[in-house]
């Protein structure tokens, strides 16, 4: 028997293609994304949440690589309990992205995940920071996946500073709703997670209630 | 400031005498942990001399599979059906696809054959350790995190596609593993080659809370739809119900590919599929026994020291 090929689904790795988006309000942040994880063709996870929890108030949203960015996610969650133990309170938005960060840079040739960290703390408010190949950059909001390359010219658009919190959610809602119906590798259910001072707050938005656009 | 010229440091070697030698250091390769690829290039050159003679070297034996697992009221159901493939032949017509992990915890396993089996059983042998210094029944999110640990830590390279399933204080869960260590939890998946016909069964079908015999159909029409539907997938069906503190492995809980008989048209007998012949169905043409005269020459006694 000639050496056959293996079989697709076993080297085919299983990528989030995703659309993740995260947006900074005065007083917190709005993370949301879909929940669609492919291998080659085929979805293996039609509702999986691709926003995880670093720390009570320090979320972030994973890309990429689903085995990567799951790596990631759990070292850094690991890595932060330790330093908040030592420091003794809870930590900055920045040393989470940081750490994520300095394990981005030191593997990114290993790598492909692209982490987007965001949270709220005392001492700054509300932040997002944005970790793409190993830098670390803080923005008011920030998209990332595959589905964002279909979406740069309507955030560009329509983002406005001092938006209140029910219009970043609904901002994020509409990204999230237009990459979803474009980006082939996007889809499912869209999650939402808000951070503010008073809490975190997490939200699932079902397909049929994503809001719909003129070709719909 | 003075300044060392390298010419001068050279001069001074030249001035060594020559009778002197530096004692060859035999140094040993310090152990390394991990797997060793050297076999992989020996194997690449093997298979380049081999395939200029003509003939080509064997295959690994691969679960082309239909594996699924379902949560169900009281616990969870894992499916495998019970074909391995060489290729394109069937290795083995039964082969047990439902692995040990814990009293509590099972893992079915597709992909490279080897790759699920010991994977399956080093976990199993760390989660047993694990357990004892805990002193307290292993959880199936211990059990994930040391997979998608390992199988993370060799980047694709282990092919071994798992699910897993058990019920421990936290009650019933069920994750699917991938090769390249990123897992999902979720209440009903499906992996293999058959995965795509296991999951329209399941995604017509799975309703949260069913009963057991529920779940069970449900898990046995999933894989039959793999067996009959995906080549790689065949033969019978195994089940594994797991509730809290007890545990069901029905191995084949459905014969569903049952090997028909066959008719010798010389005699108009039914013979069994069975490979046993029964005495006299060979004729005895002679027979000659020769006693053999045997005497003990020595003998000799020694204790094993079992202290």
């Amino acid at each position: 028997m000639l050496g056959e090929a293996e079989p697709q689904w076993l080297s085919e790795e299983v990528k989030t293609g995703t659309t993740i988006i995260a947006i900074e309000f005065n007083g917190g942040v709005v993370l949301g994304s879909d929940s669609r994880v492919s291998a080659g063709a085929s979805v293996v996870n039609r509702v999986m949440n691709k926003l995880s929890p670093l720390h009570d108030k320090i979320y972030c949203a994973l890309s990429g690589s689903a085995a990567d960015a799951q790596t990631i996610a759990e070292m850094v969650n690991y890595q932060l309990d330790v330093h908040s133990m030592e420091i003794g309170e809870d930590p900055q938005v920045r040393s989470a992205a940081t750490l994520v960060k300095n394990i981005s840079y030191k593997y990114k040739e290993e790598l492909s995940a692209h982490l987007i960290v965001a949270g709220w703390d005392r001492k700054d408010g509300g932040q997002v920071f944005a970790t793409l190949n190993g830098l670390l950059t803080k923005q008011p909001f920030a998209v990332g996946g595959s589905g964002s390359s279909y979406v740069y010219g309507f955030v560009d658009a329509e983002y406005r500073k001092g938006m209140n919190k029910k219009e970043c959610q609904q901002f994020v809602v509409n990204t999230l709703s237009l990459a979803m119906n474009r980006d082939g590798s996007s889809g499912g259910v869209a999650y939402l997670v808000t951070i503010d001072e008073h809490g975190t707050e997490e939200k699932v938005i079902l397909g049929n209630d994503l809001p719909t656009f003129f070709d719909q | 400031m003075p300044h060392l010229s390298r010419a001068s440091f050279f001069t001074s070697r030249k001035h060594k005498p020559s009778s002197t030698k530096m004692a060859t250091l035999t140094m040993s390769r310090p152990a390394v942990a991990g797997f060793s690829f050297e076999n992989c290039r020996r194997n690449v050159i093997l298979e380049g001399e081999v395939n200029n003679l003509g003939c080509s070297l064997p295959a690994a034996r691969k679960t082309g599979t239909t594996i699924c697992g379902v949560v169900f009221k009281d616990g969870v159901v894992l499916g495998a059906d019970t074909r391995a493939t060489e290729g394109m032949v069937v290795a083995d017509k039964n082969c047990s696809k439902i692995h040990y992990i814990s009293p509590n915890i099972y893992c079915c396993g597709a992909g490279t054959a080897a790759d699920t089996e010991m994977t399956t059983q080093i976990i199993s042998s760390n989660l047993e350790l694990h357990s004892l210094s805990t002193g307290r029944l292993p959880r199936v999110a211990t059990a994930n995190r040391m997979l998608k640990q390992m199988l993370f830590r060799y980047q694709g390279y282990i092919g071994a596609a798992l699910v897993l399933g058990g019920v421990d204080c936290n009650g019933p869960h069920l994750y699917s593993i991938y090769p390249h260590g990123s897992t999902d939890k979720l209440p009903y998946v499906t992996m293999g080659s058959g995965s795509l016909a296991a999951m329209a069964v399941f995604e017509d079908r799975y309703k949260p809370d069913l009963e057991e015999e529920e779940a069970k159909r449900l898990v046995r029409d999933a894989i039959a739809a793999g067996i009959f539907n995906d080549l790689g997938s065949g033969s019978n069906i195994d089940l594994t119900v797991i509730t809290k503190g007890n545990v069901d492995y029905i191995r084949p809980h459905d014969e569903a590919n049952k090997k028909g008989v066959r008719l010798n048209e010389l005699e108009a007998l039914q013979l069994t599929g069975d490979y046993k012949y029964k005495r006299g169905t060979t004729a005895v043409l002679s027979k000659c026994v020769t006693p053999l005269d045997l005497e003990v020459v020595e003998e000799s006694i020694q204790t094993m020291d079992t202290s």
